[in-house]
């Protein structure tokens, strides 16, 4: 058996592995609102308690 | 001319101009009463970093609260449509907001537990402006979180459509499944396959070669099956209806490519088609879900029900209680708050009634009505309660029967675009090629060469260079126009603005800003100080529209007393201020002939000590821009006015539209509606309506093109194909422009890539499109298409961009 095809199913595996979490960031809502997180992550917390 | 100057001053809530300066906290001013109490209350609970992320991040609050405004949220049938989920502890909610315009917005919302400890959760969804509560059941109601929300300036928008389809409003996600999925499974095959080009004649290792391929086609399957999927349903459905739509070629193009590739594989004659395929299905599916990413924030297609309330204050004996508005029987008195929708038709019983009909029938000015005159449902209440009693239930009032009644005539006919036509004869052109040369090489006695020429050209014939020319120019030119505050709702909008002849517009609230009354003094000098504030504080106590526009006008720094004030309905007042003797009103009132010069609008005479001072003549205000628009329209379509109102701007509208145009007043919104049937029955080209109220609600739906104008992005405006704010009605001419442009630039794109379908059949007829052509071809012609459209509706985006600076301009000069 050829190194390639080691090769080619090593990188297979892996974006296979970055497809499905892809798919996991879709289906947990992740792509559903795009505006409001980039928004959020520039308040800063004041009072310093919980999140 | 109004010459009076004050030092400005803006609201430190929402930034609009301060008339006067009685509000004030602190060093800051406001501009009335609500936005000082959201700053206080937002003050009190520590909360002021709302002004620190955003300049004037408010908007404008109005208005005197009632305490029971929301009581209605009390009762259990408004309760159990509006939660989602309770679990007796907490409950689940969701609202529209549609005041959510900046990340100021957010943060507040989302720091809503700080004001309100019962809340323990509050997430913004910023494209859909909803905002989604968890709140603690046992230490507050419903109505208090409706409360809350209210106080800092976001009134949730209920509305009896809102509540009667109820739902979470879930985007679509396998989209970008499809999307990934085809893009996975493109880029793997693509780099397997650079092996087998890369041998070029020699061939690859048999080993490596038979796993490259097994591997090529499992991963072909999902993008086949799934990715494509949306291809396949709407290419049978369009067979089902008889008829071939553009998807019905690309659909077949795939289902050959995809069989030519099994045989080719297993035949072990070559690699197929594979990644062409699945490269054509990523492209094509990023094309569509830019041309679908349109405004979901905007609701195109709202019913009159979403204008009314949900529920009106009903007097029994005396003591008031909320009713569901579809509850309301005849012979029910209501009671009716200023600026209160009345919901049904009914009868004045007590009060004074002044109604603002502006956006059921187009009448610029309120009507006043005394007791026992009919109200018809829509109409607004200016300025103080009245009471009335029901004459009809809802379902069967003025508004309900008129939008039902033109709801089932709707056209239901599939309107078939351009593209799908070009789409057809093209399939119909490459067919007809496929069929001459396999009837050549089938003449030859070359049947190996009869299928491979068939087969190829038909792949090659695929039209999606023309889906994804139409698809990327379309997103980008929506995107470009939603800059400018025209929002069309799909992109078949834009194919058929192009075929419009005919432009219908309405006036009230369309072509005039019913927000803005125009003032004109002519007379004696007001600047003096005593008149001007003697008139103003005359009128400040008068309801009338046409006192408070004169008040607006004159901007008093301080009020007079006024001894003996007297009101004569419909007609004008009279007082004593000072040891004067004052009367306001009507020429017919004050018994003055005015000359004709004036006949335009509503004239209002001051006569001091039985001697004229003034004349104060108040009319429309058309919307800025109009008349540089009208003049563009009026060479290149055919004009029309439509509207509810009467005919005392006559003149003014014939100045504007040309002698050409056909204007009609005094119409009824059947009459409006029926004018747009009459017109399309001519036949002589698409019509397009644009309107602003429910009066036009029939005439846009029916029209080819209904474009409904709106005033900031949360009013109310009927279900129409675009949504133009008034701001920008002056650049229509533009818009129209870019329509066509659009169209140029797709057949353009389409034409470019072409050239690659050409040099690819030129191959193919002769049976040796070898795979490594095909391979560079087809992502070669996808990117080009891309990259062009892309290109192009930028440049013209530019181009528009710069004349938009002439229109300003051009706006400055003429005063």
């Amino acid at each position: 058996m050829s190194v390639i095809i080691i090769l080619l199913l090593v990188s297979l595996t892996i974006a296979a592995g970055f497809l499905i979490a892809f798919l996991w960031s879709v289906s947990t809502g992740q792509y559903d609102d795009l505006k409001s997180p980039s928004e959020r992550i520039l308040f800063t917390d004041k009072s310093k308690t919980k999140k | 001319m109004n010459t009076i100057t004050q030092q400005k001053t803006t609201c430190y809530h929402c930034g609009d101009l301060c008339s006067d300066r009685s509000y004030q906290t602190g060093d800051k001013t406001f501009c009335c009463n609500g936005c000082k109490t959201v700053f206080e209350i937002l003050n009190q609970y520590e909360m002021c970093e709302y002004y620190e992320i955003n300049a004037h991040p408010g908007l404008q609050k109005r208005g005197t609260e009632r305490a029971d405004k929301f009581a209605f949220v009390d009762l259990p049938e408004v309760i159990s449509k509006l939660i989602l989920f309770t679990d007796g502890k907490f409950t689940h909610v969701n609202f529209y907001l549609p005041q959510i315009h900046c990340s100021s917005c957010l943060w507040l919302l989302e720091n809503m537990h700080k004001i309100n400890a019962g809340i323990s959760k509050c997430r913004v969804d910023f494209e859909q402006k909803e905002v989604y509560i968890v709140f603690d059941e046992t230490k507050l109601s419903l109505r208090k979180v409706v409360e809350t929300l209210d106080s800092i300036g976001f009134q949730p928008h209920l509305s009896l459509q809102n509540l009667d389809n109820k739902k979470i409003n879930q985007p679509d996600r396998s989209r970008w499944a499809k999307i990934g999925i085809a893009g996975f499974c493109f880029g793997n095959i693509m780099m397997m396959s650079f092996a087998d080009y890369a041998a070029g004649g020699l061939g690859v290792e048999t080993n490596i070669a038979l796993f490259i391929k097994v591997a090529s086609v499992i991963l072909s399957l999902p993008v086949l099956f799934y990715a494509a999927s949306e291809f396949f349903l709407s290419a049978w459905a369009g067979i089902r209806h008889r008829y071939l739509n553009l998807d019905f070629p690309v659909a077949l193009a795939l289902v050959i490519t995809f069989v030519r590739s099994l045989y080719e594989i297993f035949t072990g004659i070559g690699m197929g088609y594979l990644d062409s395929m699945t490269g054509i299905v990523f492209f094509m599916l990023i094309g569509r879900w830019l041309q679908s990413r349109t405004y979901q924030t905007l609701s195109f297609d709202r019913d009159y029900k979403s204008f009314f309330p949900i529920a009106v204050a009903k007097v029994i004996d005396g003591v008031v209680s909320h009713v569901p508005i579809e509850k309301i029987a005849v012979h029910d008195v209501l009671q009716i708050h200023s600026n209160e929708i009345i919901g049904v038709d009914a009868m004045v019983s007590k009060g004074m009634a002044n109604i603002d009909y502006s956006f059921v029938t187009g009448e610029s000015m309120p009507v006043s009505l005394a007791i026992g005159d009919l109200v018809y449902a829509g109409g607004r209440q200016v300025s103080g309660i009245v009471e009335v009693i029901a004459t009809k239930p809802f379902s069967q009032s003025y508004m309900t029967n008129l939008w039902n009644q033109n709801q089932h005539q709707k056209t239901t006919e599939i309107r078939e675009n351009i593209y799908d036509i070009v789409g057809r004869y093209f399939t119909y052109l490459v067919l007809s090629i496929g069929l001459v040369s396999m009837i050549y090489w089938w003449q030859s006695s070359r049947l190996d060469l009869m299928w491979n020429a068939i087969t190829t050209v038909l792949i090659v014939a695929c039209p999606c260079a023309l889906l994804l020319a139409k698809n990327f120019t379309y997103g980008n030119l929506m995107q470009v126009l939603s800059t400018n505050k025209f929002y069309v709702k799909s992109a078949d909008v834009l194919e058929r603005m192009t075929k419009i002849r005919h432009i219908v517009f309405d006036k009230t609230g369309t072509l005039t800003d019913v927000h803005q009354a125009k003032v004109n003094y002519s007379g004696e000098a007001l600047d003096l100080g005593f008149y001007k504030t003697a008139i103003a504080s005359l009128l400040s106590q008068s309801n009338h529209p046409a006192s408070k526009a004169i008040v607006a006008f004159l901007q008093p720094s301080e009020i007079l007393e006024v001894e003996h004030y007297k009101e004569t309905k419909g007609g004008g007042i009279e007082a004593w201020i000072d040891d004067h003797y004052f009367k306001i009103g009507s020429p017919a009132f004050v018994q003055h002939e005015i000359n004709g010069t004036q006949e335009i609008g509503t004239n209002v005479v001051v006569i001091v000590d039985h001697s004229v001072i003034g004349i104060f003549n108040i009319c429309n205000n058309y919307r800025q821009g109009i008349r540089g628009l009208m003049s563009k329209l009026k060479n290149a379509y055919n004009l029309s006015l439509v509207s509810g109102d009467n005919a005392t701007e006559m003149d003014a509208i014939r100045q504007m539209f040309g002698l050409k145009a056909s204007v009609l007043f005094n119409q009824s919104p059947s009459d409006k509606y029926e004018y747009i049937s009459a017109l399309q029955a001519e036949n002589t080209g698409c019509v397009m309506m644009i309107g602003d109220g429910l009066n036009d609600a029939g005439a846009l739906k029916q029209s080819d093109v209904g474009i409904a104008v709106a005033d900031g992005s949360h009013t109310f405006t009927p279900a129409a194909d675009a949504i133009i704010d008034g701001e920008s009605m002056a650049k229509l001419y533009m818009f129209f422009q870019m329509a066509a442009y659009g169209q140029r630039i797709i057949f353009a794109t389409f034409a470019f890539a072409a050239i690659y379908n050409i040099v690819g059949l030129y191959f193919a007829v002769q049976g040796r499109l070898s795979p490594l052509i095909a391979a560079i071809l087809m992502p070669a012609s996808s990117i080009t298409i891309i990259a062009m459209s892309y290109g192009l509706v930028s440049l013209l985006a530019k181009k528009l961009n710069t004349q938009k600076d002439v229109y300003s301009q051009t706006i400055q000069q003429i005063p």
